[in-house]
């Protein structure tokens, strides 16, 4: 297994210089650093020694790829883009245009994002198998047939319409959490009820019926039939065949988000006034940051890669078949 | 979180002892994760809304810069300048806007000298003047607040001026440094920041015109350019024309005349920084940590920022060096009315600490307004129509909600003017001939901006008839004051003229019927449009509706920002739209926006209609060095005719902000100038925090009844699961 990470860790890298040339290049196509300048020193007064005297600043004064000025590799390294990417690959994220340390800010920001995402996660995955498997036990009932057309009505309903008919509903009319806001400690308790909840209710349609689905593919297997032909209960069959064997195409899609979590959610966390990290490379984009989208944008690929590398790791732990070389 | 809160809250007593155990000690688990330190479940606040003078506010952008050599939005100077104290201030009642002494002991003393630095002789104009000299005293005996930068060991050393990385191991924001300390404020202080403004490494916005006011700043800037490992700390280094006189007078010099640098005196780029912030924020491992004066002001005004988190909280709490100010004891007529005199005399500032919470989005601001967590809110166009009705005769009053709330509606009409400008380097509306000049008077009354007003900002605006807005000097009221080429005076009031007289322009221009007479080809027209999404698809649906009026054919050439500025920059934009805050109430500070010398073109000034008419150069010149009187009244007056008749812009509007403050809220009384108006509001708490408990009464009964609701349709199927499991047992 350790070869496989290894060699994983080792695709990674042409994936992440890759990922990071796009970025930049999407970046740049759209800002010049000379209308980056501009942006940081406002409109009014500013001139063009400013605006050059920000540029060498900050990094900006050299060409975008490629100096022709320069001779042998220094014509790839002192450039724009090898200088602001080559220390992403040691995580060091640097400052912001603005002056900020990223990497503070990022494990700053984080957890508040997790504050939110952790438990969404958690209830959601509870709730949502729960409800599959009884959906899965009364298949073809009404009430099977009731519950899936409640998935699909939550499914067709815009996370946005959830958000704030909950804080109308919840924080305004019955007056029972805070509409929005954040505290440090246990005082956040109050302030994540909503979102938890909202995210755990948004989340019950598209994941109970795919849940659901998977359950019912499991049911019809031969084994659960030798299962029940042995005389065992429906609950043992459920929670401790069809549970587990459904459990490899979960952790597939639960597994690959789990580092995802630390970005957050843009739209709940904005709602709410959440300070975790969903509006940070948005923010970051409107106020042309090129130095936070980048990083945020690296970070957002490891994370990925180490999500999907994790999912590989969880299927040798969920089926002892599997095997990684 | 204090239990003994919602023990003693009514509601949920009484609701405690109507269930039974189970649903009893569901309740008190809801409780305790749901309630607050106070009665209210849904306080955002976790404090009781009675217990101290505090204000609650909200914001919506993250200020970026907090360094006031940097700082240059209204942003962040809704918070610096609670800190910050430059010498001079807008008097916060008095209209129009007039200067009075903040730090500074009393009014500069002016003096104009020439060429040998000797003053002129009395009834020398001062136009003649090769220098001005601003003289400033400072009081004497004001204090900074409370800084780590200055806290200082036993025997007088700084005692974190010489820190090392073991040092910063265990510190991540300014209060990790567990000492203080405070010093007098000096002259020098105001010297040392006009260095830092001219030092590049600062960015100092205006850096540039400031350069060709004060002499030696120039080279000063040079110098620093030019030369290698200038520490920051630029005490060593001296500016010919920026002196410190005493420890309670310091000088200014400028080259010529400046009349406008009084105001620039107003700002917090002038305000006073004490050389040991530098010192104490540019050592190694301070950056790392983000401590820099970007993140942790320190001022010597009524507030000090003591909690930074702009993507949660700005925490603002008195100053306990501030030496008290008093409240004014006059404003404009029609104040006393209103209470703003009521605490006149008392001593400032009233509120001790003052939350403004990160509020991204309308709606949840909006409904914590109205549940009294934000004493202060602005209306948004999507509760514009609960907040605000129009009477019969258009008169602006707040719905009965409003009223029964007793919430109370400020207004003011912005010292800014949005404008839709015309390239006059462009060949076609552009010049300065009869035709093109027929072409942009016809466009200008057929953009109808008191129909755009009042649709696109619910009638919070009114039509400009020149560049300057009402309360600065220089405009007339009534009949007086219109544009006559665009508007008449009928019934007492100013009416856009007919889309026929455009039309009439239209045909003496050449091109009736909307056909160029000289090609035969229809005229089409280019509009640079920054951003043509969904959100303003119906704003630009409007504008080729008012071209239509002519039979022009406007073409909208989507664009984004940046290049949209390119654009302008290059002078390739035809018809634009844009607009300008005054930093300053001075008609120059409007009129240089078309004074030739500022095309954008050419200087990249803030001239984007690349206007240039040498008599409006000559009349601007001789205006913006003379007092406000008669004179300067008359050139304006001409000034105005010049615009007027030639039209490089349609004149747009001038924004009104309207501002809701809940009855508990006193003195807030609008300014668009200034900023540092914290010290004047003053909350009658008891009420607030009465009003916050009848507002917000839980309501817990719908839960439980949906609880209920869900248990039985999990019953049935619990049911159906034991007899499936009993059938399959036989």
């Amino acid at each position: 297994m350790i070869a496989y990470i290894i060699r994983r860790a080792l695709y990674a890298i042409p994936i992440l210089i890759g990922v990071n040339l796009l970025t930049f290049m999407l970046f740049f196509v759209v800002n010049s650093p000379e209308e980056v300048a501009r942006l940081h020193l406002g409109d009014k007064y500013t001139t063009q020694e400013q605006v050059e005297a920000w540029k060498q600043e900050h990094g900006y004064d050299k060409p975008l790829l490629y100096n022709p000025e320069a001779g042998g590799l220094e014509q790839l390294t002192d450039t724009i883009f090898y200088t602001k990417s080559v220390r992403l690959f040691v995580f060091d994220f640097g400052n912001s245009d603005s002056g900020r340390n990223i990497g503070h800010d990022i494990r700053q920001r984080m957890w508040p994002s997790l504050a939110i995402a952790v438990p969404s996660l958690l209830l959601g995955l509870l709730l949502n198998a729960t409800l599959a498997l009884m959906l899965a036990f009364f298949r073809a009932t009404y009430l099977d047939v009731g519950g899936v057309v409640l998935c699909v009505v939550l499914m067709s309903i815009s996370s946005l319409f959830y958000i704030i008919g909950g804080q109308y509903l919840v924080g305004k009319l019955l007056q029972l959490v805070p509409i929005s806001g954040y505290d440090t400690g246990f005082e956040a308790v109050k302030f994540l009820i909503l979102p938890v909840v909202i995210g755990v209710i948004y989340g019950i349609g598209s994941g109970t019926r795919w849940y659901r689905t998977l359950f019912l593919e499991e049911i019809s297997k031969d084994y659960v039939r030798t299962a029940r032909a042995k005389g065992l209960s429906e609950q043992w069959v459920l929670f401790r065949h069809v549970l587990r064997n459904a459990l490899i195409p979960i952790l597939t899609g639960v597994v690959v988000i789990l580092p995802l979590l630390f970005m957050g959610s843009l739209i709940t966390e904005s709602f709410f006034g959440i300070p975790g990290l969903g509006s940070y490379t948005i923010d970051a984009i409107q106020r042309q940051d090129f130095s936070i989208v980048r990083a945020m944008v690296f970070l957002g690929t490891v994370l990925y890669i180490l999500g999907l590398l994790l999912t590989d790791i969880s299927y040798t732990l969920a089926d002892p078949r599997i095997r990684l070389r | 979180m204090n239990s003994n809160h919602f023990i003693t809250n009514p509601i949920p007593v009484r609701f405690l002892h109507r269930c039974g155990p189970p649903c009893r000690w569901g309740s008190v688990v809801a409780l305790v994760l749901l309630a607050g330190c106070d009665d209210s479940w849904n306080n955002p606040h976790g404090e009781d809304p009675g217990a101290g003078a505090v204000l609650y506010a909200s914001f919506s952008d993250r200020p970026q810069f907090m360094d006031p050599a940097r700082s240059y939005t209204s942003t962040a100077y809704g918070f610096i300048q609670q800190v910050y104290e430059p010498p001079l201030a807008y008097h916060y009642l008095k209209r129009p806007y007039e200067l009075v002494p903040l730090s500074a002991a009393r009014m500069p003393e002016v003096r104009f000298l020439d060429e040998r630095g000797d003053e002129l002789p009395p009834g020398v104009p001062a136009e003649e003047a090769a220098y001005t000299e601003y003289l400033i005293d400072i009081q004497p005996g004001i204090l900074y607040q409370p800084h780590s930068a200055l806290a200082r060991r036993e025997d007088g050393g700084y005692r974190y001026h010489d820190l090392t990385e073991a040092d910063l191991e265990s510190v991540n924001v300014l209060l990790d440094f567990p000492h203080t300390g405070s010093r007098e404020l000096v002259a020098e202080d105001f010297v040392y920041q006009i260095k830092r403004l001219a030092d590049p490494r600062r960015h100092c916005p205006i850096a540039g015109i400031i350069a060709e006011y004060i002499e030696g700043f120039a080279e000063f800037q040079a110098h620093i350019q030019n030369t290698e490992g200038v520490p920051m700390d630029l005490r060593g280094l001296s500016m010919s024309g920026v002196e410190s006189l005493s420890r309670y007078r310091y000088r200014v010099r400028l080259k010529g005349t400046y009349p406008q640098f009084i105001y620039w005196l107003a700002m917090p780029f002038f305000a006073p920084m004490p050389w040991e912030a530098d010192v104490f924020h540019e050592q190694p491992g301070m950056a790392q940590r983000n401590l820099t004066l970007h993140w942790y002001p320190i001022g010597t005004g009524p507030y000090m920022l003591t909690e930074n988190n702009p993507n949660l909280r700005m925490v603002l709490e008195r100053n306990p060096n501030f030496r008290g100010e008093p409240y004014p004891s006059e404003g404009e007529p029609g104040d006393a009315g209103e209470g703003f005199l009521d605490d006149q005399g008392r001593i400032m500032p009233f509120v001790d600490r003052a939350v403004f919470s990160l509020e991204k989005e309308n709606i949840p601001r909006w409904s914590k307004f109205l549940q009294g967590y934000y004493d202060l809110s602005g209306i948004g166009s999507d509760s514009f129509d609960q907040a605000i009705e129009y009477g019969g005769g258009g008169e602006v009053g707040l719905t009965d909600e409003m009223e029964e709330k007793g919430i109370a509606l400020r207004t003011a009409v912005d010292l800014t003017v949005y404008y839709m400008g015309f390239n006059m380097l462009d060949p076609v509306v552009g010049g300065y001939g009869e035709r093109s000049r027929l072409l942009r008077r016809a466009i200008s009354i057929a953009v109808d901006y008191e129909e755009n007003i009042s649709i696109f900002t619910n009638g919070r605006g009114i039509p400009a008839q020149g560049p300057l807005p009402p309360q600065i000097f220089g405009v007339h009221e009534g009949e007086a004051g219109i544009n006559p080429y665009v508007y008449r005076w009928e019934d007492g009031r100013a009416v856009r003229r007919g889309i026929e007289e455009a039309r009439e322009l239209m045909r003496r221009a050449g091109y009736q019927n909307g056909i160029d007479q000289e090609t035969g080809k229809p005229l089409v027209l280019y509009y640079e449009a920054v951003g043509a999404g969904p959100d303003a698809k119906a704003s630009l649906n409007w504008l080729r509706k008012q071209f239509a009026k002519l039979d022009i054919q406007l073409v909208i050439r989507a664009t984004d920002y940046n290049r949209f500025r390119a654009k302008m920059r290059k002078g390739t934009g035809q018809i634009f739209q844009w607009g300008w805050h005054a930093d300053y109430p001075d008609p120059e500070n409007f009129l240089f926006l078309l004074y030739g010398p500022n095309a954008q073109v050419d200087t990249n000034g803030p001239n984007s209609a690349n206007y240039k008419n040498p008599e409006y150069d000559a009349l601007f010149s001789q205006m913006k060095n003379i007092p406000n009187g008669e004179r300067r009244q008359q050139i304006i007056d001409e000034m105005l005719d010049i615009l007027r008749r030639d039209a490089p812009w349609a004149w747009g509007f001038h924004p009104v902000s309207y501002i809701l403050s809940h009855q508990w809220v006193h003195n807030n009384k609008p300014t668009t100038m200034s900023y540092n108006t914290l010290k004047y509001r003053r909350i009658d708490t008891e009420s607030r925090a009465a009003e916050i408990r009848e507002w917000n009464r839980p309501t817990v009964w719908p839960v439980w009844a949906g609880l209920g609701a869900l248990a039985l349709l999990i019953l049935p199927a619990l049911v159906g699961f034991l007899r499936r499991e009993r059938e399959r047992g036989r």
